[in-house]
């Protein structure tokens, strides 16, 4: 099991965003999580990655308890993500970003100084051309369409060492060619071994893509399955698609 | 002893803004790179100049170990200053470390027994290397000139490394940044230390060149001073740090011949630093060389 999520409770005020909530992520797989809006799936990505603290439950990844870890912590031990907005460092480069992404030992100052520097342009080219990205390396941030903004914070996650991707929305506001694009790059990437965790609400994305299904509604697992035993299941036609 | 080749007037001109350059690109490691807002850089200046004066007047300490110290000691007071401030972002950020620069003001006026508090410290010596005084201030600006190029040479090397790098991805999007593993915290301990530390022995020069310090030379005025300065030559930007402490220190030189009492000089120096700020502001928000915008 890559990633294990143990009876997550989470309260905002007197809204229980998560409440005992439980899954588990089997490696080399695509999972997806769906619900309605307000069914608490960022909130369980922002728990995962202890962006937001939970008030109960424990979590694993790959048998390690990250429970207690910080955020960068939890990065560094294996979870790469992205957000809904995507989040990009506005006055930096492409070729910046996917530095950044790849190199661990930039936060030691005498290293970074003194240290040789490491060539990662086949690396990065490499990630780029894996999801179809072809501005120069030079390009801003902010120099970019959204569709190529969602598609550099995939490289991004891609390009940092990871054990899972969690993916919140990849395909949301992207043109119907991008959309099958990325599902072409994640299946690349789980033929490639990864775990893949997404949170999506294109239904067809998702039935086609994913390998296992989670169904979350009021912060509660109310079902799980392969997509076409999902598609079938009454309690999700009547939370989800309100039949 | 060196020919002086440029008068009196303007050798004394050039060592403060050699001085200013210092301390301003310092600043700008932590505010234009790093996205600190840091309102108390003037007052790691003040404990450097302070450390390095009372070293010597008080504990006799050749002028080096003095002068590193006065870093040392200001990069230190860097790292408390974001370890109290830590939780603290932005607006909130800024006002923790004003409060820290008057709390350091009054500390040197109210320290009387180690600072002398309003009198200051008087007969601060002249630094000596290697058996050298340095009597002059020609052989003083050149001193000042080595100390500000080897000091921007160092940041310069900092924000162009990969460790730089990701100073400016702190400031772009510190949250991003955490979940790509970096310790962001860490990260704004290492610039608060580096800025500090270059404050600090911005100070020491300051201390040793006038010989005399008391706490009016690091009050409010001085803190606007330096944040003209690197908001005039533009967040994240060496370059434009180096260009406005000149163009910043030398405008209100003019005053001085227009034969004005001096009554109308102190509140007209101040007045000119206040229009270009806000010329600034409102036709080159960047600032003159500056990448970022102010937010």
């Amino acid at each position: 099991m890559m990633l294990k999520i143990k009876q997550v409770t989470k309260n905002f005020g007197g809204v229980r965003a998560l409440d005992k909530c439980s899954l588990e992520i089997e490696k080399e797989k695509i999972i997806a999580i769906i619900g309605p809006n307000g069914s608490g799936k960022s909130t369980l990505f922002n728990v995962i990655s202890n962006l937001i603290k939970k008030d109960s439950g424990r979590i694993y990844l790959d048998k390690e308890d990250i429970t207690e870890k910080e955020d960068f912590n939890i990065a560094k031990l294996g979870i790469s993500r992205t957000f809904q907005e995507v989040r990009l460092f506005r006055n930096l480069t492409i070729k910046d970003h996917l530095e950044i992404a790849l190199l661990e030992s930039d936060e030691k100052l005498i290293r970074s100084l003194f240290g040789k520097r490491e060539d990662n342009e086949k690396r990065i080219k490499d990630i780029l051309n894996l999801v179809g990205f072809d501005k120069p390396l030079d390009t801003h941030a902010t120099e970019l369409s959204y569709g190529q903004r969602k598609l550099l914070d995939l490289a991004i996650a891609i390009a940092k060492p990871h054990k899972i991707l969690m993916l919140d929305e990849p395909v949301a506001g992207v043109n119907p060619k991008l959309r099958k694009g990325i599902k072409e790059i994640l299946r690349k990437l789980r033929k490639k071994g990864d775990t893949i965790l997404i949170i999506e609400h294109d239904m067809n994305f998702v039935m086609d893509l994913a390998d296992y299904v989670f169904v979350l509604d009021y912060g509660k697992v109310i079902a799980h399955g392969t997509p076409r035993k999902i598609q079938n299941n009454k309690k999700v036609l009547e939370a989800y698609l309100g039949e | 002893m060196p020919v002086e080749f440029i008068s009196p007037y303007i050798t004394n001109l050039l060592i403060f803004i050699g001085i200013y350059i210092i301390l301003v690109v310092s600043l700008n490691l932590t505010l234009g790179y790093t996205g600190m807002l840091n309102l108390g850089h003037v007052a790691l200046f003040a404990i450097g100049a302070y450390t390095s004066a009372l070293l010597m007047t008080r504990l006799d300490f050749p002028f080096v170990i003095a002068f590193l110290a006065a870093g040392i000691f200001a990069g230190f007071f860097g790292y408390v200053l974001v370890l109290a401030t830590k939780k603290l972002k932005g607006d909130y950020f800024a006002l923790a470390t004003l409060g820290f620069a008057f709390i350091v003001v009054n500390l040197l006026l109210n320290l009387q027994g180690l600072t002398h508090g309003p009198l200051g410290i008087p007969g601060i010596p002249k630094p000596s290397l290697f058996g050298l005084t340095i009597q002059s201030n020609f052989s003083y600006l050149i001193f000042v000139a080595i100390v500000a190029f080897v000091s921007v040479f160092i940041i310069y090397k900092i924000v162009k490394s990969p460790f730089g790098r990701i100073l400016e991805a702190t400031r772009d999007d510190e949250i991003g940044l955490r979940v790509l593993g970096k310790n962001t915290v860490k990260l704004k301990y290492k610039a608060m230390i580096i800025s500090g530390f270059f404050a600090g022995i911005a100070g020491s020069l300051f201390a040793h060149y006038l010989s005399f310090i008391d706490p009016s030379s690091f009050h409010l005025s001085e803190i606007i001073l330096v944040l003209t300065i690197v908001i005039v030559g533009g967040l994240a930007s060496i370059k434009g740090s180096i260009l406005a402490s000149f163009v910043i220190l030398l405008i209100p030189e003019v005053l001085r011949f227009l034969a004005l009492p001096s009554s109308i000089i102190g509140p007209g120096r101040q007045i000119i630093y206040a229009l270009i700020l806000i010329t600034i502001l409102m036709y080159k928000p960047r600032g003159l060389f500056g990448r970022v915008d102010l937010e």
